[in-house]
């Protein structure tokens, strides 16, 4: 059914991505699609796979940003501006548009645990879905004329012929610095409440009012590399003292 | 957003055939008249060819009956439902005005009724996206239908002048509501143009807290469905041009046509050739409004695309 679901549990399974630890490494993409274009519903096709225009259906992805801060520089390493790698997959969000909006109740938000899903077999690939997303999480798949988007890896987190540390998204189980958290965010002793608490989790575009359930940990603060640099990296040398005197005056005589 | 063909070809054809069956309806024209069974008859195939049309950008239009499931949330599925029970009375009307040559009221009305309703529902699917700021206005499904109308009446008015019949009202009827629809097309272009935008690369990020946020690398080389499907820019320059031709085309011309035609009225076969021509120029207006309708419009995902 279309509407969004009346009755709900009080699980809500999400994801926390960590943005102060996400190295842009794109693992996790990689290892969504190569889960997913196994498991649930169609493949993820790709057009062209080997030609100069390739591409394709994925489920996740990563943006890289740069940031920077009011007044603060660009140039180079020693500037204020600062790179933070963005995975971004779907939000499973609360107030899902995508659902409400499918005309064939092909999308649906299911009450026991909150997961989006679309049904392909009742999917035309109208695309009405993927525009009422603000996040672009959802992708036609060409070669299946069906919609496509994250399930939260719903055929590994039930999965009891799975060992039970590989019970997560395969996206949480693939990153190597640990940049991706999966869990119950309704339940406030989980591990991924108690980092968004800790660390402020953000949503995304909370303007958008689709209340997401996953959330963001903003990027720790960091002081400029040129604060923390020696005298030797310093842009002038007056005021140096001790073996870092002497060794300006060699350097300036030979 | 992309302006696909055959999206712009559904929502003005069966617009103009919307329009022109919910006129007949009111039962206005002669149905004695040849023209006016022809006019029924042209209703249904501009509607039937742009429904036929917007099944052509699904993926799987075979199970394009699912679509009526959803109407509880869904305007698509409304539109869906709409269109198809809008086709009961039409059926109706077309057949007493063609085989029996009498107008029917009762089915008449109720066609009407449908007709407004359907174009409704068209205008809703994009009102209802908060993604797409520049659709997300009561004034999107206004434009719909006033153009629905005034395209309609000036295909009314040509049947009525090619069947010999008075084309001066429907002739003044049109004038009006070309006039009105393009009041709202101009508030609605209005508000587009001063939108500040809901979303930015800020709040898309959530590290708008931080600072100014620039994309730094894209997450894939080529297109992708996203960038194909959303991320469509027209240069701003052209696209003053292309609105103040859609203007010329589809309400400044065909309005001094339909004058002229409302002045000849008493001739009515000039009458007719001239309201040929302010028909035709509409169509060819609605095609380009219709298609910077799309061209136009920003979705919120090209913050992440700096698009
Ligand atoms: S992120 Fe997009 S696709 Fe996922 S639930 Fe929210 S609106 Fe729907
Ligand atoms: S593409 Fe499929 S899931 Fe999306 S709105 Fe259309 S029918 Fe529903
Ligand atoms: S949860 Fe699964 S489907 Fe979703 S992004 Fe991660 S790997 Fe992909």
């Amino acid at each position: 059914m279309t509407s969004l679901p009346t009755e709900r549990s009080a699980k809500k399974l999400g994801l926390v991505i960590d943005l102060d630890v996400c190295v842009g490494c794109h693992a996790c993409v990689v290892s969504c699609k190569e889960w997913n274009t196994g498991g649930y519903g169609a493949a993820l096709s790709d057009q062209d796979p080997y030609g100069p225009n390739v591409s394709g259906t994925f489920l996740n992805r990563i943006h890289s940003f740069e940031v920077v801060p009011e007044g603060g520089e660009v140039i180079g390493e020693a500037g204020e501006a600062r790179i933070v790698h963005f995975p971004k997959s779907c939000l499973h969000c609360d107030d899902a548009p995508c659902v409400t909006v499918c005309p064939t109740g092909a999308s649906y938000k299911r009450g026991e645990d909150g997961i989006v899903l679309v049904d392909e077999d009742k999917c035309i690939g109208c695309g009405l879905c993927a525009w009422a997303c603000p996040y672009g999480a959802r992708e036609m798949d060409l070669a299946a004329g069906v919609m496509k988007k994250c399930t939260l890896c719903v055929d590994r987190i039930y999965n009891e012929t799975l060992q039970e540390v590989d019970r997560v998204p395969s996206c949480v189980r693939t990153c190597p610095a640990n940049a991706r958290h999966y869990g119950d965010l309704a339940d406030p002793s989980s591990a991924v409440s108690i980092m968004v608490a800790e660390r402020g989790g953000i949503d995304l575009m909370p303007e958008q009012g689709t209340r997401p359930v996953n959330k963001y940990l903003p990027p720790r603060p960091r002081k400029p590399l040129a604060a923390s640099a020696g005298a030797l990296l310093a842009e002038n040398t007056t005021g140096a003292s001790g073996f870092f005197a002497w060794l300006d005056g060699m350097l300036d005589r030979i | 957003m992309h302006p696909a063909f055959s999206i712009i070809v559904f929502t003005t054809l069966s617009g103009l055939g919307y329009g022109l069956a919910a006129v007949l309806g009111l039962g206005i024209l002669d149905p004695a008249a040849m023209a006016t069974k022809l006019a029924h008859l042209a209703a249904l195939v501009l509607i039937g060819v742009g429904l036929l049309s917007s099944t052509l950008h699904l993926g799987n239009p075979q199970r394009a009956w699912r679509a009526l499931s959803q109407w509880r949330s869904s305007w698509l599925s409304r539109e869906g439902v709409m269109a198809l029970l809008t086709f009961l009375p039409l059926l109706w009307s077309a057949w007493f005005a063609v085989v029996e040559g009498r107008h029917a009221p009762v089915a008449g009305l109720l066609g009407a009724a449908g007709a407004a309703v359907t174009i409704y529902c068209t205008g809703m699917i994009y009102a209802s996206l908060k993604s797409v700021q520049t659709w997300h206005t009561p004034l999107t499904p206004l434009c719909f239908i006033l153009f629905a109308l005034s395209g309609g009446l000036t295909l009314a008015s040509l049947a009525g002048a090619a069947g010999g019949g008075d084309a001066l009202w429907p002739a003044l009827g049109a004038i009006a509501a070309t006039i009105a629809a393009w009041i709202a097309k101009t508030a609605w272009r209005r508000r587009m143009l001063s939108l500040r935008p809901l979303s930015t690369p800020e709040t898309a990020t959530g590290l708008g807290s931080i600072g100014k946020v620039r994309l730094f690398e894209r997450p894939h080389m080529n297109e992708n469905y996203l960038t194909r499907e959303m991320g469509f820019v027209i240069a701003r320059k052209h696209a003053a041009k292309l609105a103040r031709i859609s203007f010329l085309a589809g309400g400044a011309l065909p309005v001094l046509l339909l004058l002229v035609a409302a002045a000849l009225s008493a001739v009515p076969v000039t009458a007719a050739v001239v309201i040929a021509c302010a028909a035709l120029l509409h169509y060819a207006g609605m095609f380009v409004e219709r298609w910077l309708f799309f061209a136009e419009a920003r979705h919120a995902v090209m913050n992440y695309y700096e698009g």
